[in-house]
C-alpha cells in the first residue's frame, strides 16, 4: 500500500463531502487524511485526500470514479514534490524543570507554545508528516497527554493552478 | 395547459409543469403524505400516471418503460417507506445503466433531521446507487433540479437520478422560471471517440488472427445495432453478445457465437478464452462474464470502447482504450477499417464454427412425460410474433430464456442483469407494455420471482395493460437449488417453495383480474400457448408445471476459470488443440 495525495476541486454544495467520503468507502479505498475548505472562488471547495492505495491501477480507478461525480470539477494527483503541510496541537506533560527543554526542542522545529499551565504545555506545529513525526518522537519521553492533527493540505509548486487546469 | 414563465406556481404545479416540459408522458407511482401536493396538479396533467400496488413495482415498471420506449422512466413515491421501497429498482437501474428519474416526497424542510413521521434520508440511502441526486428544499429550485435530473439520467452512461423534494417546497409558491441553461460544469460526458485511438484499434484488429467482438448492453443502449452489423460485415469477426446485449446482433447469424459467461455457450466462452484480440464494446468485464479474472483471455490484447472512462481498465488491463459513444466508435472504426485488410481469421472462424455446431446448448428430456422448462421457453419463442418484447425474472428461467428465445432483434429483451433482481419481471413487463401497447409483451418468470411482485397484475388488469406472464413453476428456487445440487451435496436448505400445493397460480391470476391457465404436459402447453396468444383484452398468466431437476448448462462454477466450463454435469467440452 502506498499513500497518494489527491487534490479535488468540487462545487461548494451541501452533501458533496458525503458523496466523496461515500465513494471512497463504497469502492473500498481507505482515506488516511482529509481536509476541506472553501477556495479563492467561494462556489468551489477544495479537498485534499491522502488515500492508501494498492497500486497505480487502483489510484487510476479512484480518480476516474471521482470524476464521475457530477459535483467534482477536477481531480489531480499531487506528487511528492508538492508543498504538503499538516498542523498538530499537542499537550505535553511539563513541570518547571522540563518546560524549557521542551520549548528548546519545539523551537528547533519552528513550533510554538500556545498554552501553558503548571504541569502541562500545549504546542502548535506545522510541517510535513516526517517533520511532525520527528517532533512527536522528541516529545514522547516527556509524556504526550493529548494530540490532535489536521488533515494534510497540499499545493503543487509553480505558477500552475488546479482551477486554471479546469475548463469546467 | 402550459404555464407562463414568471407565473406564481406552487412547487407541486412547478414540478408537474417541469415534468411535462421535459417530455414525460407516463409516470408510475403511489401517493402518500409528503408527495401528496404533487398529486393534485398531476390529476389535471397530460401525464398518464399509473397507480401501482407497490413502489418497487413502480420503479421496475419505469425501467421497463424506459427500455421499451427509449425514453427516461419516471417513478414517484412518498417519503420514508415509499421512498425506501424504490431502493431495489434504483439499484437495478444503476447496475444496468437504465435511465430513470425517481421523484420522492420528503418531510417539511424544517422537520428534516428530526426523525419526523415517514422521514428517511433517501438521498443518503441511495447515494451509492444513483448517478446523481437532488434534495430540493425551496420551491424556486424545482424546475432546475428536474431539468438537470433528466439531462443526467439520459445522457452519457445512463442511470438513475433521484429528486427528493420537501413537502413545504411543493406546497409553497414561487414564480415559475424554466431555466434556459443547465448548471452542470462538472458533467461533460465524452461522446466523440479519439481519432488516434480509433486508428490504433483498427491496426490491432487488422493484424489480429483470433479476434472477437465482445458486445455488451452499451451497444443496445446506444442503438448501435446497425453499425455493429456493418462492422461484422466488413471484418467477418465472430461476435459474442452478453446477457444485456441479447438480440443486438441476430442469433441466426453464423458469426454469432451466443452468450458468454457463467452460463454462456461453449463457443462464446471459448471465443473469449482463446482470442488474441478482444474488441470490447459497451461492456464491463463483469465477473459473470470473465470468471476467474487472472485466467480470462490470457493471450488477448484488449480494445475497450465505453462511454464511461471508469469502466476502462477497471477489471482487465487495456491496450487501446476508447472513450465515447459506442455508435460513433463503431462508425469510425468501420471507416478506417474499410481501407485496411480484414483480419486473417479463416482458421479461427472454422474452429469456433465447429465448437458452435458441436456444443449447442441442449437439455435432457423431462422424466415421465413431464414438461421441460427449456422446451416451454423455446416453444413460446417460436410461437410469439417476431416483434414480441420478452421480459424475465432472475434465475434458471432467465438463463434458459437467454439461450432459447429467438433473440433476432434489438430492444426486445429486458431482464435484470447486473443486480439480478428477482421480482423484476411482472412490473417491468407492465412498463414495457405501456410503452409499446401494440406489441405483444411476454414475461417469463419463475415461481419464486413471481411471488415477489405479482400484485402488479392487478395494476395491469385495472389499467388495461394486457401483458402475458409464463410462470415456469418447478416448485423450487431453481438456481439456488442447482447450486445446492452441485456444491452442497444435494442438501436442499430452504429452496422448496411448495408451489405444487400453494398458491394456485391460475386462481391467483383470476383473482387479480387476469386469465389464468395451466399446462402440465406438451399437449396442454400447445393448447394454452395458442389460447394465451389470442387474448388481447386482459392480462394472462400461464402456469407451466415443469420438473424441478432441470439444470442450466453450460456452466462455469463461480470463482473458477472459464476453462473449467462444463456442458453438463461432469462433462467438459473437448477443444481441438490445433495451433492457429
Amino acid at each position: 500500500m502506498t499513500a497518494y495525495t489527491l487534490s479535488i476541486l468540487v462545487s461548494n454544495r451541501p452533501g458533496v463531502l458525503t458523496r466523496i467520503a461515500a465513494l471512497f468507502s463504497r469502492r473500498g479505498f481507505n482515506i488516511e487524511s482529509l481536509a476541506v475548505g472553501q477556495t479563492e472562488r467561494p462556489e468551489l471547495s477544495r479537498m485534499t485526500v491522502v488515500a492508501q492505495v494498492d497500486d497505480a491501477a487502483a489510484l487510476e480507478q479512484i480518480v476516474k470514479q471521482l470524476n464521475k461525480l457530477i459535483e467534482v470539477r477536477k481531480v489531480l494527483e499531487l506528487d511528492a514534490n508538492a508543498v504538503q503541510r499538516e498542523m498538530i496541537l499537542v499537550k505535553v506533560k511539563a513541570d518547571v524543570t522540563s518546560r524549557s527543554q521542551i520549548i528548546d526542542v519545539v523551537g528547533l522545529f519552528r513550533g510554538k507554545a500556545v498554552d501553558v499551565s503548571n504541569d502541562s504545555i500545549t504546542i502548535e506545529a506545522t510541517g510535513s508528516r516526517d517533520k511532525l513525526d520527528a517532533l512527536l518522537n522528541m516529545l514522547a519521553p516527556h509524556g504526550i497527554q493529548e494530540l490532535v492533527q489536521s488533515g494534510q493540505v497540499a499545493l503543487g509548486r509553480g505558477a500552475k493552478t488546479l482551477a486554471g487546469k479546469t475548463n469546467k | 395547459m402550459a404555464k407562463q414563465d414568471g407565473e406564481l406556481l406552487t412547487g407541486a404545479e412547478a414540478l408537474v409543469e417541469s415534468l411535462e416540459r421535459v417530455g414525460v408522458e407516463v409516470a408510475f407511482g403511489i401517493p402518500g403524505g409528503a408527495i401528496l401536493p404533487a398529486y393534485d396538479p398531476l390529476f389535471d396533467s397530460t401525464i398518464r400516471h399509473i397507480l401501482t400496488r407497490h413502489e418497487q413495482g413502480a420503479g421496475h415498471a419505469a425501467e421497463g418503460y424506459a427500455l421499451a420506449s427509449g425514453k427516461i422512466g419516471v417513478c414517484i413515491a412518498t417519503s420514508g417507506p415509499g421512498a425506501t421501497n424504490l431502493v431495489t429498482p434504483i439499484a437495478n437501474a444503476y447496475m444496468d445503466s437504465t435511465p430513470l428519474v425517481a421523484i420522492t416526497g420528503q418531510v417539511n424542510s424544517a422537520a428534516i433531521g428530526t426523525d419526523a413521521f415517514q422521514e428517511a434520508d433517501i438521498r443518503g440511502i441511495t447515494m451509492p446507487i444513483t448517478k446523481h441526486s437532488f434534495l430540493v428544499k425551496e420551491t424556486k429550485d424545482i424546475p432546475l433540479a428536474v431539468k438537470e435530473a433528466f439531462h443526467i439520467a439520459g445522457t452519457g452512461r445512463k442511470g438513475p437520478v433521484l429528486v427528493d423534494i420537501a413537502k413545504d417546497a411543493l406546497s409553497s409558491k414561487a414564480p415559475f422560471v424554466w431555466p434556459s441553461e443547465l448548471d452542470l460544469p462538472g458533467y461533460k460526458p465524452t461522446v466523440t471517440p479519439h481519432a488516434r485511438q480509433i486508428r490504433a484499434a483498427a491496426k490491432l484488429i487488422s493484424e489480429s488472427r483470433r479476434p472477437v467482438l465482445y458486445v455488451g448492453g452499451g451497444v443496445m443502449a446506444a442503438h448501435a445495432h446497425r453499425e455493429l452489423a456493418e462492422l461484422v460485415d466488413l471484418t467477418q469477426i465472430p461476435v459474442v453478445t452478453t446477457l444485456m446485449a441479447r438480440g443486438v446482433f441476430p442469433d441466426s447469424h453464423e458469426l454469432n457465437m451466443g452468450m458468454p459467461g457463467m452460463h454462456g455457450t461453449v463457443a462464446a466462452v471459448g471465443a473469449l478464452q482463446k482470442a488474441d484480440l478482444l474488441v470490447a464494446l459497451g461492456t464491463r468485464f463483469d465477473d459473470r462474464v470473465t470468471g476467474k479474472l487472472d485466467s480470462f483471455a490470457v493471450d488477448a490484447k484488449v480494445i475497450h470502447a465505453d462511454i464511461d472512462p471508469a469502466e476502462i481498465g477497471k477489471n482487465k488491463p487495456v491496450d487501446v482504450p476508447i472513450v465515447g459513444d459506442v455508435r460513433e466508435t463503431l462508425r469510425e472504426l468501420a471507416k478506417v477499417l474499410a481501407d485496411m485488410p480484414a483480419p486473417d481469421a479463416d482458421a479461427w472462424r472454422a474452429q469456433l464454427g465447429t465448437m458452435k455446431d458441436r456444443y449447442q446448448p441442449r437439455w435432457d428430456q423431462a422424466p415421465d412425460g413431464k414438461l421441460s422448462p427449456q422446451e416451454v421457453i423455446k416453444r413460446l419463442g417460436e410461437l410469439a410474433p417476431a416483434d414480441t418484447i420478452f421480459v424475465t425474472g432472475v434465475g434458471q428461467h432467465q438463463m434458459w430464456a437467454a439461450h432459447y428465445l429467438p433473440h433476432q432483434t434489438p430492444n426486445t429483451w429486458l431482464n435484470s442483469g447486473g443486480a439480478g433482481t428477482m421480482g423484476y419481471c411482472v412490473p417491468a413487463a407492465m412498463g414495457a407494455k405501456v410503452a409499446a401497447p401494440d406489441r405483444m409483451v411476454w414475461g417469463i418468470d419463475g415461481d419464486g420471482c413471481f411471488q415477489m411482485t405479482n400484485q402488479e397484475l392487478v395494476t395491469c388488469a385495472v389499467n388495461n395493460i394486457p401483458i402475458k406472464i409464463a410462470v415456469i413453476n418447478n416448485n423450487v428456487l431453481g438456481m439456488v437449488r442447482q447450486w445446492q445440487s452441485l456444491f452442497y451435496e444435494n442438501r436442499y436448505s430452504n429452496t422448496d417453495l411448495a408451489t405444487e400445493t400453494w398458491p394456485n397460480f391460475p386462481m391467483l391470476a383470476e383473482a387479480m383480474g387476469c386469465v389464468g391457465l395451466r399446462a402440465t404436459n406438451e399437449e396442454e402447453m400447445e393448447d394454452v400457448l395458442a389460447k394465451a396468444m389470442q387474448i388481447n383484452d386482459r392480462p394472462v398468466v400461464v402456469e407451466f408445471v415443469v420438473h424441478k431437476d432441470a439444470m442450466v448448462w453450460p456452466m462455469v462454477p463461480a470463482g473458477t476459470s472459464n476453462d473449467e466450463i462444463k456442458v453438463a454435469r461432469d462433462m467438459a467440452p473437448e477443444w481441438e488443440e490445433e495451433v492457429l
